[in-house]
């Protein structure tokens, strides 16, 4: 199918009906008299339809092993009888017909059986014009089923409503088995199966509903069923979209390629789009069916604007909001000073949105004093691989998980967070002679799930990671493990002996660890063992690395890792961080950084300031800027006054909610620019309107350094564009900045940045994305990055980084640790997710905990605790669970009315400041009421409503 | 002590067997005799079940048929002495029906004891075993190539070039399969074997283990022989015991361990690719071929997997030499097949046999004329070769050979080697009804043609049966047949037709539209 109908599509990517081969040996064969090449090892079917010829099928796709069920792809090949094409294999000399009397007349007689058992109900069914069954009867002229001569006998129907966005109905079934197919090969959660035999075979969800079976709702199953058999509910509502629009999702930091099909302005379905490698043609329930949050009623269309936070809002025009705005920064830098003013940036938005916005920061604030919400997930991992590998990025892409032989997890729950690599990287532990290392505190599904076990699972005490993750690198050199050639070649020589002299010390031995973090000594000596013994080595780590006092230190430890074995810059092997938002990476790259600019200039270096003091017109600091954190300390002394915070729920996300929340009423002017009124909004002066994701034009980079298209499928619910808004508020301030189109702002940032010099908007759409370095030296980017030699001057630096026990860490008085994360079904916050029908699954945190724990209160499922740390405390209700060790406990923070941030510390990462979100020491209590906290935080909930509903009456009145 | 065998076999216990033993050894005990009874295997003389043997000054004299009923005559005539009775048959293997078998493979079936092995031993058992054990795997794989080994399952493909292909497949690990499935309505020889000579299945295996390079073996044996898992059972343990089975065998440095698996009721899992899935512990559903069990079979691996007459044959034949088992045979069918006759016929059993024999000649000379005793007197109407789905022949087609080739050119196939026999009262458009009806109770649901076409089949047979629109349903039918024989994934659906087509190019005049003859008239 090619779809050119619409300018800003991408061509849809065919379906070769099989697979790809790796071989690239050329055989030449005859397809209806055409002379064509193949690789060898390809099927015909594949063959065919690279030269444009159609072969019908039903069962076949090309991300699947075919089956050869539904038999229609037969061909005639000389000298052998009739044969399926997607099984037969092309060779040197073949010659074969795809269509003549006899092929025509076999295709009809199946598809008469097809329609035979078939309910003939097509002008009412909600696949009609999307049925590949349908268009083959049309294709091949059946009128009816001559070989049924008896009234047809319908199986007794089985229909499943029960999964929020699609529905299941057996009797429209043509037991192509596709979606029980790829929930095995391609998403590898074994939900679906088939139970009987013959005619009486019937698709299921194990023993329960869909919506109660192990089912993930990744909707690949109802993607790629041919009829209407499962069908997604807005199809069956809305009928057939007409508008599709290729973008990017703006959830995890996998960053997704979709294609989004729309009609009157609304999105009918979406499905990934082909042509994008990273997410190999497969999407999650959050990219593929969590999007009506943009349409949600309570989206905020109008700039609103108040004195006071104690007063209702006042719905006015952007104009007067831009007035308001830079009256209230003007007066404040008059009065305390530039470095009372600060933006926070949003990883959610653009590259192009985030560029707009530090330039508007560092122009119009004069100051560095600019920040992302990396600052609490993974600036150390900018920080850390900077370090040790001069790159602050992952160095490898996806598409390199299918030549892993070893995974190294750590901290990282990615069927979870990032659901797509999840899948890509559980279909390659399910190769036998993959072997998997996870150290995490909870058993995730890559410890242990259909056909997936770790060969070894750390389960340790959390916070330990650098104790343990030295102690691996201890068995690595003390065993004689390491690659002394790549240390020789490309390590910094320097520091190599003196790292061999700390890691060589015992109290880094197995023996010592093991005590230290909960686990037995031969596990992480058999770990290292594993590690080392594979020159295709691969680390994967997410925040359960960077969220800790020694966020930083466990990425350099993990970076010395792959470092000694010499398991850098191949594909297959490498380090790399999933990465939370769809463009954090982003977010860094163009210098929303207190300390560094686009393509992490260093501030301080007059030079940068220089060259951005040319390109910008106006003086540019050196100073650094304020970190968040510090600009929540200063603010608290009196001295931080005006806040831009860009699409951030801080109130739900940062650390210590009391604190903050004190932070913010100390400020004059607040901004906020965002899709909701959320908690944050109780503490603004300004809230202006975004645009969702599907409404925006620019760029999205993900966590393998790619450059994705994004492109509004949806007419824009705001009369400005985000970048607009910040060029219009710098301009009122004083600073001339006007933009027309965001490709001008990539123009701009590409004369500053010269790793992207090289990108435009028609080479990613070409592409299908860029990773950057995309230079002079790459012109098509950068796959994999320290392929010749480590990035960082002098070589790969081994860095030491001892065990330091943190403050946060359980004692007698606060016995448990909590750690925190998320849940497949929402996203972060859950801002977007709550707000669809993802809450289905998951209304309410809850909190998990080991059976033994909850023994000594007789608490069971369900029942509510008072969780208190040093200090806060909260009440959540309680799940008894096997998952988490004893000891340690696991909630997730996606609902505010829990407020689980209010009880974690202030406790940081030395480097970065990132908090140390997944150790907060805690005891539990037998309670039936909310907190103090979660009872004041349920009143201002009340009074904010209050306040915006005012505004609505006074704009009707 | 006066050595007593009965035997334990499927079909003998049927008629008794049991009741037999308990009986005798009742009467034994009142009569203060001294007795072993031995369960052996049958002698496939299957009318003469249940068959008593004794052994009298080191010869076995038979007695039967015997029902519990004739335990205390033949007590009463000293057939511990080999007394005169008036079901005394004598020497068993003087009986014509026996002597007149070539037994290669059932050389041992009925004459030793299947739960031990010393027994078997004793009877020539492992003697090729040991000669393949010195042998390289490429000399044993030139015996099977001279012997002319075609596969005993159905398919009669050469089993050299099975052997060779395994063997030659790269791979850590490489499995042999022996297909115990045998679901044929009809057939019963591999039930036998399991039952009357299991040592030989084992020897077999581990034969074509050697020729591979195989380590472990797998039996996919059906769940409706529960003697034969008993039996297979007992032979692997005392194998392994003796050293026969595990580690380093016989100190020759060889290691080879054999699994019995039970299959859970479906026909199709008789084909390779839905064995090997069964066995895998999935859905027994067919897989496309590429890549062949050969190369990608059990658990992915390098796979052997041959049935159980093919894998003693093989024993046959590295003891004998390839050549000798090659002089046999007819054409390019060689070597023995164990034919299995039975139906509507008066000597039912099993015939080994050269390839080549006519259908009539067995029936006449093995199973008794195409008179039959118990339905008046009335003429043999038709024989079903090559079980349930295999080629209807009426009389005029019995002079054809056994032989792959000639069955091919019929449009049929030997198949497992069954023969069942019909008479006057069988039905051709019932049996045309029953070859699609067992398509598709059987069918995997895989392929379209097998699962949809063999429903709709049956239900046009059904309207010809009662006589509707005849003409008109034979023509589709035939048309459906051709689909199902081209498009089909594996043989269950591609060999529907040939019962149907069989019959109505056999006897024409069932399938005729007597109404609109009258009409016509």
């Amino acid at each position: 199918m090619q779809l050119t109908n619409a300018k800003n599509i991408i061509n849809v990517k065919c379906d070769y009906g099989t697979p790809a081969v790796e071989s690239k040996k050329e055989v030449s064969l005859t397809i209806d008299g055409q002379t064509i090449t193949a690789f060898e090892g390809e099927s015909v079917m594949r063959a065919a339809l690279k030269v444009g010829i159609n072969i019908p099928r039903l069962c076949a796709t090309d991300s699947l092993k075919p089956i050869g069920g539904c038999r229609l792809c037969i061909v005639e090949i000389e000298g052998a009888r009739i044969t399926t094409s997607c099984t037969a294999i092309v060779a040197e000399g073949l010659v074969v017909t795809t269509e003549s009397k006899e092929i025509f007349k076999l295709r009809k007689n199946l598809l008469d059986l097809y329609i035979s058992e078939h309910p003939l109900e097509c002008l009412v069914c909600s696949a009609n014009g999307d049925c590949d069954l349908q268009a083959l009867c049309a294709q091949h002229g059946v009128r009816g089923s001559r070989f049924l001569v008896e009234k047809r006998k319908p199986h007794k129907p089985v229909i499943d409503k029960s999964a929020p966005y699609f529905d299941y109905e057996s009797t429209k079934c043509i037991s192509c088995y596709k979606c029980v197919r790829v929930c095995i090969e391609t998403q590898g959660t074994f939900a679906l199966t088939v139970k009987h035999r013959g005619l009486h075979s019937e698709v299921c969800s194990g023993l329960f509903d869909f919506k109660n079976s192990i089912c993930v709702s990744c909707g690949k199953c109802v993607e790629v069923c041919p009829t209407a058999s499962l069908n997604e509910k807005s199809m069956i509502k809305m009928g057939l979209p007409s508008k599709q629009v290729a973008t990017t999702c703006a959830y995890c930091g996998v960053g997704c390629g979709l294609v989004v099909e729309t009609k009157m302005d609304e999105v009918v379905r979406i499905t990934p789009n082909a042509n994008t490698p990273s997410n190999k043609n497969h999407l999650c329930v959050k990219g593929r069916f969590a999007y009506s949050y943009v349409s949600h009623k309570e989206r905020i269309t109008e700039p609103l604007i108040r004195e006071s936070i104690n007063e209702p809002w006042k719905k006015v025009s952007f104009d007067e909001a831009f007035a308001f705005i830079a009256k209230g920064f003007n007066k404040i830098k008059e009065k305390y000073g530039n470095d009372a003013l600060g933006s926070l940036a949003s990883s959610r938005c653009t590259i192009e949105e985030i560029y707009t916005l530090q330039k508007f920061n560092r122009t119009a604030f004069l100051n560095n004093n600019i920040d992302n919400c990396a600052r609490r997930c993974h600036s150390p991992t900018g920080y850390g691989l900077d370090q040790t590998l001069g790159t602050s990025s992952g160095t490898q892409n996806f598409d390199s998980i299918e030549h892993v032989d070893v995974f190294l997890i750590v901290g990282a729950n990615p069927t979870n967070a990032h659901p797509v690599v999840g899948a890509r990287l559980k279909k390659r532990m399910r190769v036998n002679s993959v072997k998997t290392v996870v150290i995490d505190p909870m058993e995730t599904e890559l410890v242990s799930s259909p056909l997936i076990k770790a060969d070894v699972h750390l389960q340790i005490k959390p916070g330990t990671n650098v104790a343990v993750l030295n102690s691996i690198a201890h068995v690595l050199v003390t065993q004689n493990l390491v690659n002394k050639k790549y240390i020789k070649e490309q390590l910094d020589n320097t520091l190599v002996k003196k790292y061999m002299d700390f890691i060589k010390q015992d109290q880094h031995s197995p023996e010592h660890v093991a005590k230290i973090a909960g686990v037995s000594s031969y596990e992480i000596v058999k770990a290292a063992n594993i590690y080392g013994s594979s020159d295709r080595s691969s680390i994967f780590y997410g925040l359960g690395v960077t969220e800790h006092a020694q966020g930083s230190d466990g990425v350099m430890t993990l970076a010395n890792l792959a470092m000694l074995t010499g398991n850098l810059g191949r594909n297959g092997s490498g380090i790399n961080p999933l990465r939370g938002q769809n463009n954090v990476q982003g977010a860094c790259d163009v210098g929303a950084y207190p300390h560094s600019t686009l393509g992490y200039e260093d501030v301080t270096s007059q030079k940068v300031a220089d060259k951005y003091s040319k390109a910008w017109g106006i003086e540019q600091s050196t100073k650094v800027g304020q970190k968040m954190p510090d600009m929540i300390d200063s603010a608290l002394q009196g001295k931080f006054k005006g806040f831009f915070i860009q699409g951030e729920e801080i109130m739900q996300s940062e650390p210590d909610l009391p604190r903050i929340a004190k932070a913010l009423s100390k400020m004059d002017l607040v901004v906020q620019l965002d899709l909701f009124l959320n908690e944050t909004s109780a503490f603004a002066h300004v809230f202006l309107p975004g645009s969702s994701f599907l409404e925006k034009n620019g760029v999205f980079i993900n966590a393998e350094r790619r450059l994705s298209r994004v492109r509004n499928a949806l007419k824009p619910k705001v009369e400005l564009q985000e970048w607009e808004i910040i060029s219009k508020i710098a301009t009122a301030m004083g600073y001339d900045m006007h933009y027309n189109h965001p490709e001008e702002i990539l123009d701009e940032m590409k004369g500053l940045w010269s790793d992207i010099s090289e990108v435009s908007y028609d080479k990613i759409d070409e592409l299908g994305g860029v990773q950057w370095p995309c230079n002079k030296a790459n012109p098509n980017g950068s796959p994999i990055l320290h392929e010749d030699k480590i990035i960082r001057e002098g070589g790969g630096a081994l860095k030491i980084c001892d065990y330091q026990e943190t403050t946060s860490a359980a004692d007698v008085d606060f016995p448990l640790t909590l750690i925190t994360g998320r849940v497949l079904v929402h996203y972060n916050v859950g801002t977007q997710t709550r707000r669809t029908k993802n809450s289905d699954w998951h209304d309410k945190d809850e909190l998990l905990i080991h059976p033994s724990d909850a023994q000594p209160l007789a608490l069971k499922t369900g029942d509510l605790v008072r969780l208190t740390s040093r200090t806060n405390a909260i009440s959540i209700a309680v799940k008894l669970s096997k998952k988490v060790k004893e000891g340690t406990l696991f909630t997730t923070f996606h609902h505010p009315d829990t407020a689980i941030n209010a009880i974690q510390g202030w406790d940081k990462d030395k480097a970065t400041k990132c908090p140390e979100f997944k150790v907060t020491a805690v005891k539990i209590s037998a309670t039936d009421t909310l907190s103090e906290w979660q009872i004041s935080r349920n009143e201002q909930v009340e009074k904010q409503k209050y306040f915006f509903e005012a505004s609505v009456e006074e704009l009707t009145e | 002590m006066i050595k007593i065998y009965v035997p334990l076999d499927t079909t003998s216990v049927s008629l008794g067997a049991d009741e037999v033993v308990e009986e005798i050894t009742l009467l034994a005990k009142q009569n203060n005799q001294d007795i072993h009874i031995i369960r052996n295997g049958s002698w496939g003389l299957v009318w003469l079940e249940t068959l008593v043997e004794v052994e009298v000054n080191g010869k076995r004299i038979a007695y039967g048929p015997i029902k519990a009923k004739d335990v205390a005559g033949l007590f009463d005539a000293d057939f511990l002495n080999a007394g005169e009775h008036p079901l005394k048959v004598g020497d068993i293997t003087k009986v014509p029906y026996l002597a007149k078998q070539t037994r290669l493979c059932f050389q041992r079936v009925g004459l030793v004891d299947p739960m031990e092995i010393d027994d078997y031993i004793k009877h020539g058992g492992f003697t090729a075993l040991k000669k393949a054990l010195i042998a390289s795997p490429e000399s044993l794989i030139k015996e099977i190539e001279l012997s002319g080994l075609r596969g005993r399952g159905g398919a009669a493909f050469p089993s050299y070039l099975k052997l060779q292909a395994t063997k030659d497949a790269l791979a850590d690990e490489k499995f042999v399969v022996c297909n115990f499935d045998e679901g044929d309505s009809g057939t019963f020889s591999d039930r036998m074997m399991g039952e009357g000579d299991p040592f030989m299945i084992l020897e077999g295996m581990f034969l074509t283990a050697l020729a591979v390079g195989a380590n472990e073996g797998y039996i996919y044996l059906r769940s409706e022989y529960p003697i034969a898992r008993k039996v297979l059972n007992n032979a692997i343990n005392l194998a392994r015991k003796t050293g026969w089975l595990g580690k380093n065998i016989q100190n020759s440095g060889k290691d080879f361990d054999i699994h019995l698996r039970i299959g859970a009721g479906s026909y199709v899992c008789g084909e390779e690719t839905a064995l090997l899935n069964s066995l895998e512990g999935k859905r027994g559903t067919v897989r496309v071929k590429p890549p062949f069990p050969v190369h990608k079979g059990l658990f992915g691996k390098p796979t052997a997997l041959f049935n159980v007459i093919s894998l003693v044959s093989m024993v046959t034949i590295i003891e004998h030499g390839g050549k000798v088992y090659g002089k046999y045979g007819y054409a390019r069918s060689r070597g023995t097949c164990p034919f299995q006759l039975s139906g509507n016929i008066k000597y039912g059993g099993l015939v080994e046999l050269p390839f080549g024999i006519t259908v009539r000649d067995i029936i006449e000379h093995f199973g008794g004329g195409l008179e039959f005793s118990f339905d008046g007197g009335r003429d043999l109407k038709l024989v079903q070769i090559g079980g349930p789905l295999g080629y209807h022949m009426s009389k005029n087609d019995l002079d054809n050979p056994l032989d792959y080739e000639h069955f091919k050119t019929l449009g049929g196939h030997i198949g497992h080697g069954g023969i069942v026999v019909m008479g006057h009262d069988a039905s051709a458009k019932e049996l045309a009804h029953f070859a699609f009806d067992f398509c598709a109770l059987e069918s995997c649901g895989t392929c379209t043609p097998c699962r949809i076409g063999s429903r709709r089949g049956a239900e046009m047979m059904e309207q010809v049966i009662s006589g509707e629109s005849v003409n008109e349903n034979i023509i589709l039918i035939k048309e459906l047949c051709d689909t199902l024989t081209k498009t089909s994934l594996c043989a269950l659906g591609g060999i529907t037709a040939v019962p149907v087509l069989s019959l109505i190019k056999n006897f024409p005049n069932e399938f005729e539209d007597r109404y609109n003859k009258y009409v016509r008239r």
